[in-house]
């Protein structure tokens, strides 16, 4: 088996040697062209091309981007927000940080031709309060681009101008979520917004129609202009369109990012041949594929999905093509395309306890199954791990996380349900099992989890 | 409040950045607290004013948000991911080496109030797991043989400093 090769768009001059952030060498590789055929086509033409393209949103949720901007409501007269989200926080996700800190330009252009398409004139980028040096690296940037005239007032000559601002977060997860990026922006808590009637697109940053799309994937639309939207949705698998960015950390000989085709490369290649295979003697045990929140796959399990024409297959965890429309057949997700591995020196009670310690920390209180669930599952962990676990303790966690998905304001109420449901699920003998296991340890896993 | 002049017209400059003054809450928190070093009740109550808003309507922003602290910390501060990929490669045992370094617990001020150390969530760098952050600085793959050099830095940085 070989691994195909990766297909570097985005990442085209990540640790690139000689490869700086500045508006010279940018310009030098190309940049800004993109921005000067976008001010010549006509703004539907351009989210024509977006919808053509299939892009889906690299945030977490996949939804179809040209759709998403379609959904803008364009005749209220308000003005249209962009809000980038550039929160980054969902534990095992780096992508968008190379991004910014090495290729901060692309980003910009990316911004200026989503904000001529939909004719917006004013863009924030929301930036985690963790990123200091990232922020300023953007805040030069959008200063050279604007000393450039590719932003700010009369963009190449045109009658048109756009601002884009850096605004920073303080260090909430929530923060993530749209619409509490939305009233975080405003200045207030980070409360997500109940949808309807606060969908963005139509009541969002000051009740004003508002797109948030995340980094990578507004870094797309530079390059489905350059290709064309039929060209780029050629790229890829069918539905699952353009390249994405795989973050690989835990377990591995040689973590690090990867762009590929979506779908064309397994997580078994992905794991095995690009991440070097696991630690010396030590085997896989489980895998998170798109950020924390997504289900776990367990090594050893299969998936028996239905091909088109009626007939099945069956694949193990190796032979899942890393798309979004797989991932969520074998039951978890492509999310960020954060993948975490961990072997068998892991205990997974004691890796849901880490987990769950994050969930119960970043609920934002609102609602009550949430913040109650979360933090009484972080308990339970909490008190298998520090004190006295009991064998049943699995089955009253797997009870807590049913009754908290789906009666939530946001879908952090799933986002903090998932692990803890598929944790159990799938590894219910080590649940059971934890008690024993313990007996005189202060820890089952080789490090302290928790 | 006495703020730096500097700061004072970072302040006026990012309030224009927004059509609402009130966006510019979280910018001027953290532009205080750059300065000053924490939230006081004095600073909410000027940056209430300052956005013709309520304190409380502040204060709800410094008990909401991680990073706004209403006491002051240590000279340095030491942040230590705790999330799952920085755990899987050592995260606690590196968290620890610091502890020992300073002869502090994670929360509190160092005896001789050069260093805070925390635990914090995901700092979007888990493929250099463990990370760290001291002050604006990252660290990547800090084990506790790197924990340790960094360590001796900041207390080489502590004894070059004119008055300790
Ligand atoms: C709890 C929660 C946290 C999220 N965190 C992030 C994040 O850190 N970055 C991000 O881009 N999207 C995040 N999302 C997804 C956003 O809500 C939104 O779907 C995304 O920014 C849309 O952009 P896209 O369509 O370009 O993917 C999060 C969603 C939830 C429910
Ligand atoms: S589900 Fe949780 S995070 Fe989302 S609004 Fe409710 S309490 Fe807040
Ligand atoms: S888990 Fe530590 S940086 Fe993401």
């Amino acid at each position: 088996m070989r691994a195909p090769q990766q297909r570097r768009i985005i990442f085209k001059h990540i640790d690139e040697p000689g490869y700086t952030n500045d508006l010279a060498c940018y310009v030098r590789h190309g940049g800004y062209e993109m921005l000067k055929k976008a001010v010549g086509m006509q703004p539907a033409a351009i989210i024509d091309e977006v919808k053509k393209s299939g892009l889906r949103g690299r945030g977490g949720a996949g939804f179809p981007c040209g759709v998403k901007w379609g959904l803008v409501d364009r005749k209220s007269g308000k003005p249209i927000y962009l809000v980038v989200n550039a929160d980054e926080s969902e534990p095992g996700t780096f992508k968008d940080r190379y991004i910014m800190h090495q290729d901060p330009h692309q980003l910009i252009e990316g911004i200026m031709i989503t904000c001529w398409a939909n004719n917006v004139k004013q863009a924030y980028i929301y930036i985690r309060g963790e990123m200091p040096h990232g922020a300023r690296i953007l805040e030069k940037a959008i200063a050279e681009a604007r000393a450039a005239n590719f932003c700010g007032p009369n963009i190449l000559g045109t009658a048109y101008g756009c601002e884009i601002y850096v605004h920073r977060g303080a260090g909430a997860y929530i923060c993530g979520e749209e619409t509490g990026l939305i009233e975080s922006l405003e200045g207030k808590r980070a409360y997500p917004r109940i949808k309807p009637p606060y969908f963005p697109a139509v009541l969002g940053l000051y009740q004003c129609p508002t797109i948030v799309n995340n980094v990578e994937t507004l870094c797309h639309v530079k390059h489905i202009v350059d290709m064309g939207g039929d060209a780029f949705s050629r790229i890829g698998t069918p539905n699952n369109t353009g390249t994405r960015i795989l973050c690989v950390s835990g377990h591995v000989q040689k973590p690090g990012y990867f762009e590929y085709e979506v779908g064309k490369i397994t997580l078994g290649e992905l794991l095995n041949e690009v991440c070097g295979g696991p630690l010396p003697g030590r085997t896989f045990k489980a895998v998170i594929p798109g950020g924390s929140s997504a289900k776990i796959l367990r090594f050893g399990e299969t998936f028996t999905l239905k091909n088109k024409d009626g007939s099945t297959r069956t694949l193990a965890v190796e032979d899942i093509p890393m798309d979004f429309d797989t991932l969520a057949a074998c039951g978890t997700m492509g999310g960020s395309g954060g993948v975490i591995v961990m072997d068998d020196s892991v205990n997974i009670v004691e890796a849901l306890g880490n987990i769950n310690a994050f969930y119960a920390h970043e609920s934002c209180g609102q609602c009550t199954p949430c913040r109650e669930g979360s933090l009484w599952m972080k308990k339970i962990t909490a008190r298998m791990v520090h004190a006295t676990p009991r064998a049943e303790d699995g089955v009253l966690l797997k009870s807590v996380a049913d009754q908290i998905a789906g009666r939530t304001i946001c879908a952090f109420g799933e986002a903090c349900s998932w692990p803890t449901q598929s944790y159990v699920a799938k590894f219910p003998e080590e649940f059971r099992a934890y008690p024993e296991a313990k007996k005189g340890k202060t820890h089952v896993s080789a490090l302290p989890l928790v | 409040m006495n703020l730096k002049p500097e700061t004072l017209r970072r302040i006026d400059e990012v309030i224009t950045h927004y059509p609402v003054k009130r966006s510019a809450a979280l910018p001027l928190l953290h532009l205080v607290q750059e300065d000053v070093g924490f939230i006081s009740k004095e600073a909410i109550e000027w940056i209430a004013q300052k956005l013709e808003l309520e304190p409380i309507n502040i204060y709800e922003l410094v008990t909401f948000y991680p990073m706004f602290r209403q006491q002051p910390i240590g000279r340095r501060h030491i942040k230590v991911c705790r999330t799952l990929s920085c755990a899987l490669m050592g995260g606690y045992k590196t968290c620890e080496a610091f502890e020992k370094e300073f002869n502090t617990r994670r929360g509190e001020v160092s005896p001789d109030g050069e260093v805070t150390i925390e635990f914090v969530e995901c700092l979007a760098s888990c493929g250099t797991a463990p990370v760290v952050m001291v002050d604006d600085e990252l660290h990547e793959k800090v084990d506790v043989a790197k924990a340790k050099q960094i360590s001796e830095q900041i207390k080489r940085e502590k004894a070059e400093r004119p008055n300790g």
